[in-house]
């Protein structure tokens, strides 16, 4: 390739506290507009912010799991812009001490690992959200003052696949901290990026463009994707770039030019005499740092070190905590040794299952207990692992043992000579082609005949005994 | 003597013997607003005063009414910083010190006082409501910016009231006025429903008729508030205590910087007569500098201009108070502003944005942070050795109404002696110490180590309790 692609994604990121940033109004999505403000968030005369400590704490656990240098000094700064949907007209955010800076998150790009740098995290309060209608634009200030942070990272990403396994990677992570909902769909997670692309080699970056508007992850992949080509098209014509912001259009797959940046805006930051410096020492930085869970690469490691499994298994179960809490759990009560038989489980029909009702793994109503008796079932050869399927469908939403669901279904394997050796008859007599291969020695003819006793025995037969039946029978 | 005429604590004495009521309390009060305020203009929208029909007497303030500044946020009661740009702004909640007057069973006087808008001047001719007149001489100004606080409370048209300071506002009119006034120490009076102006600087505090309602009131309003995260948790002293007329022995620093060029001559021998008195009450007295004292002046209208560009953004008519009507947001932004704004509001915002411009931002304003330090330890050094330091309050007594309108930077000047303190963040007290011969008052300053407002008490209670200027009384 002739250009690399440089891209830097900065991400916001609603927390999940209970109250916002610098009031105690709720955080609650979906209430009716205006219901969830104050004189504070809503910048009334004479009202005043006083910070969340929770928010701050979410913000401390959440830099120090990527690797962030916490400032041991940290302030609030007001970023002045007048627009209809900040109350004030100045955004209380931090500028020059930001909370923490220096983190990384690592990706892995075809199989090899990739750190990128993550420049600084640092929190602020959200804006609230104008409407527009034909006539008129309306604001709602349920999200004013929602805090939000902001996760800046270097331009370490050289193409929109790695932009995406970072956003994942991001998620993931996050999901483990339990400190947002990670929406992008709601909002609770949102994504611009810049992107410029240079002579492989070149030392100076290229002109970039900022993209906005994109609510997905593979939005933001789509979106990069596009100006990788139009950018490459502009270059190999030699036409002259203009830094820019440019929107995704997700109905045309395009972007759009929205203003070009004729320069920094000056948004005069200054440091708001409203809030004191604080000070994070270090008893506060230990303290949190003891609470961080166990996040998604130390747990596939432990997952292949305790449980024997491989790494792909592994990273398949950890992908959310939750999933990798309810796997966990599962093979934590498997009384096997080979914790692979469930997590085969796990991965294969549990999983199908999960995905066919359109939920996540752990979100399946299924008393571990009987999953594994079920597993039982088919170790002990007494029901096919076919039907053991069919009992799995039923056991979930389910109150009924795997005992009574095998019973009613009338599943029970038949490893009973006598019962199978009238089925064989059958079958051998049906397919007298099938027979003659046999015994010229085509194997796949045996397989085939195994297949045709199942069917006719409702998956109930067991196909191991089966097998040496037709075997002895033909020999 | 009329009820209105009479101090606060002296009313609660009365009121307590049941030798009077409420009711006549109000009633002396009105009558005199009736007689008077179409001269002085303390007060505005005063049709808005309705008949007083009853308060709940009870709490320690026996529904004793209070006077408060435009500025600070009374429920339902127009608020607007006497600015056409809070036309009509009637907050939803009290501020902090309203809340505590509240509960200690004070009464809130129903209209506000003047002010210059926003609280930008010295002189109170910077409101929207029209000027306030000294009710020593009609001709002169009252001070600014708590100009209706102070006038109401000299000319017996409040028993006691609230101003806010940021560079002198409440100093510089009590002094102009003949009546007390206290800036506390930053942090120890919640801001809490104060419309800013400097945040970092602006503090509520009492303007009364006597050193000992000072103190009083100054218990019910100090006090950390989790609302106000630049309120110090530091307790909330009875301040009557400090009361007790003696200083024998208390070390007073004069600095030299405050007794140069531009000051009065006859404030400056009224002044010197005051520290002669302290000396006679066993005060000591020496001379001390604080060396940088020159550059207050340009580093307080950085700062404060620079918070308050910031302050009034909000100020768009897009929520509450005046909007201009226009087909377009930034053109309703744009003429909410040009038409809600008074001139020299827009001035300081225009300084203020500037001052915190890009390229501009070390050279103005993070200097001006760094000089601001210096300020604060010369006053830090100063009270190493001193108890509390003491000069004039300001360089003249009230000037004329017009006179300094036209030049903004005289009227700056007119702060030259209060502003180091709000810089500083100590807190500082004004009272009356004399008049000139055309009989206006002049002020005393002592100021004191922060959080120390009882050294306060102390030395101004003992320097009236043996002066009568705080006795007499404008004719009107």
């Amino acid at each position: 390739m002739k250009y690399q692609t440089v891209i830097g994604l900065e991400v916001h990121l609603q927390l999940n506290t209970k109250t916002k940033a610098f009031c105690g109004c709720s955080t609650d999505f979906g209430k009716a507009p205006n219901s969830n403000v104050c004189p504070v968030c809503l910048g009334f005369p004479g009202s005043l912010p006083v910070y969340n400590r929770e928010a701050l704490n979410s913000a401390i656990k959440l830099a120090l799991a990527f690797g962030c240098q916490i400032q041991e000094h940290t302030k609030f700064d007001r970023k002045n812009y007048f627009y209809p949907d900040l109350p004030k007209n100045y955004q209380i955010s931090q500028y020059d001490l930001p909370l923490s800076r220096n983190g990384y998150l690592d990706i892995h790009v075809q199989d090899q690992p990739k750190r990128i740098g993550i420049t600084r995290v640092h929190l602020e309060e959200d804006a609230g959200k104008l409407i527009h209608e034909a006539n008129e634009s309306l604001v709602d200030f349920n999200r004013t003052g929602i805090p939000l942070l902001e996760i800046v990272s270097e331009p370490d990403l050289n193409s929109p696949q790695e932009a995406f396994d970072y956003l994942t990677s991001l998620k993931n992570i996050i999901g483990y901290l339990d400190v947002s909902d990670c929406d992008m769909e709601k909002g609770s997670l949102r994504c611009d990026a810049n992107i410029s692309l240079r002579l492989q080699g070149a030392k100076e970056l290229g002109v970039k463009a900022e993209l906005k508007n994109m609510n997905s992850f593979k939005g933001v992949k789509d979106a990069l994707t596009f100006e990788v080509e139009r950018q490459t098209q502009l270059l190999e014509t030699g036409e002259q770039m203009v830094q820019e912001t440019r929107l995704w259009d997700v109905e045309k797959g395009v972007t759009v030019a929205m203003r070009t940046k004729e320069g920094a805006k000056d948004y005069r930051y200054f440091p708001d005499p409203d809030l004191t410096v604080f000070i994070i020492d270090q008893s506060l930085i230990s303290r949190i740092k003891k609470e961080l869970p166990e996040l998604p690469q130390e747990k596939v490691a432990r997952f292949v070190k305790e449980y024997g499994l491989s790494e792909y298994d592994a990273k398949i179960l950890t992908c959310t905590k939750k999933n990798a809490e309810f796997a966990e759990k599962c093979i934590q009560v498997y009384p096997g040794k080979d914790k692979k038989e469930i997590v085969n489980w796990l991965i294969g029909p549990l999983l199908s299952e999960a995905n066919l009702r359109k939920i996540e793994l752990y979100e399946l109503k299924i008393n571990i207990k009987e999953l594994i008796n079920l597993l039982g079932f088919v170790q002990r050869q007494e029901i096919s692992y076919l039907s053991a399927k069919i009992v799995l469908n039923q056991l979930i939403d389910s109150q009924k043992s795997t005992h009574d669901l095998i019973r009613e279904g009338n599943l029970q394997q038949i490893s009973n000579t006598d019962a199978l050796t009238q089925i064989i008859e059958t079958v051998i007599q049906e397919n007298a082609k099938s027979v003659s291969d046999f015994k010229a020695g085509k194997t796949n003819a045996l397989m085939y005949l195994v297949g045709q006793v199942m069917k006719k025995s409702s998956g109930k037969a067991n196909p191991k005994v089966v097998g040496e039946l037709i075997k002895g029978r033909l020999s | 003597m009329d009820l209105n005429q009479l101090t606060a604590h002296e009313l609660l004495a009365k009121l307590n013997s049941q030798e009077t009521s409420l009711k006549a309390v109000m009633d002396s009060l009105y009558a005199r607003i009736h007689k008077v305020e179409p001269k002085v203009n303390a007060y505005i929208r005063r049709q808005e005063l309705k008949d007083f029909t009853g308060n709940s007497t009870s709490g320690f303030l026996k529904g004793l009414p209070i006077t408060i500044k435009d500025n600070i946020c009374t429920e339902g009661i127009s608020t607007e910083c006497c600015s056409k740009i809070l036309q009509g702004f009637r907050p939803p909640y009290d501020a902090t010190v309203i809340k505590k007057l509240k509960e200690s069973g004070a009464t809130i006087f129903p209209i506000k006082a003047n002010m210059d808008e926003f609280a930008f001047g010295s002189s109170t001719e910077n409101s929207y409501f029209g000027v306030t007149h000294n009710p020593w001489n009609l001709d002169c100004v009252p001070g600014g910016s708590s100009g209706g606080s102070a006038a109401a409370v000299a000319n017996d048209e409040a028993i006691w009231a609230l101003g806010s300071d940021t560079g002198g506002s409440i100093r510089q009119p009590a002094s102009f006025c003949g009546v007390v006034g206290l800036k506390p120490t930053y942090g120890r009076v919640s801001r809490f429903g104060l419309i800013a102006f400097a945040s970092s600087l602006d503090q509520i505090g009492p303007i009364t008729k006597d050193v000992q309602d000072a103190a009083i009131l100054m218990g019910i309003i100090c006090g950390h508030d989790s609302k106000d995260s630049t309120s110090v948790n530091q307790g909330t002293p009875n301040y009557t205590k400090s009361l007790h007329g003696d200083i024998k022995g208390l070390k007073i620093g004069i600095p030299k910087e405050y007794f140069v060029e531009g000051m009065d001559a006859e404030v400056k021998v009224i002044i010197e007569e005051a520290i002669e008195k302290l000396k006679t009450l066993g005060a000591t007295t020496k001379q001390v500098s604080l060396p940088h004292t020159d550059y207050a002046v340009a580093v307080y209208y950085i700062i404060a201009t620079a918070e308050a560009s910031s302050n009034l953004a909000r100020f768009d008519g897009v929520q509450y108070g005046y909007r201009a009507q226009s087909d377009n947001l930034i053109q309703m932004y744009k003429s909410t502003r040009a038409e809600g704004f008074g001139q020299e509001a827009k001035r300081r915002i225009i300084l203020g944005t500037f001052a915190l411009s890009h390229g501009y931002y070390d050279a103005y304003y993070l200097r001006a942070l760094k000089v601001r330090t210096l300020i604060k330890q010369d006053f830090d050094k100063v009270f190493q050795d001193f108890d509390c330091i003491v000069t004039p309050t300001s360089p003249t007594s009230a000037f004329k109404i017009g006179e300094r309108v036209q030049d903004p930077l005289k009227m700056y000047l007119s702060d030259i002696y209060t502003i180091s303190v709000n810089l500083a963040g100590i807190p500082a007290i004004s009272v009356p110490c004399g008049f000139t011969k055309k009989g206006l008052p002049v002020g005393l300053q002592i100021m004191a180590k922060p959080f120390d407002e009882e050294m306060l008490f102390r030395v101004a209670h003992a320097f009236e309790q043996n002066t009568d200027w705080h006795k007499i009384k404008p004719k009107i």
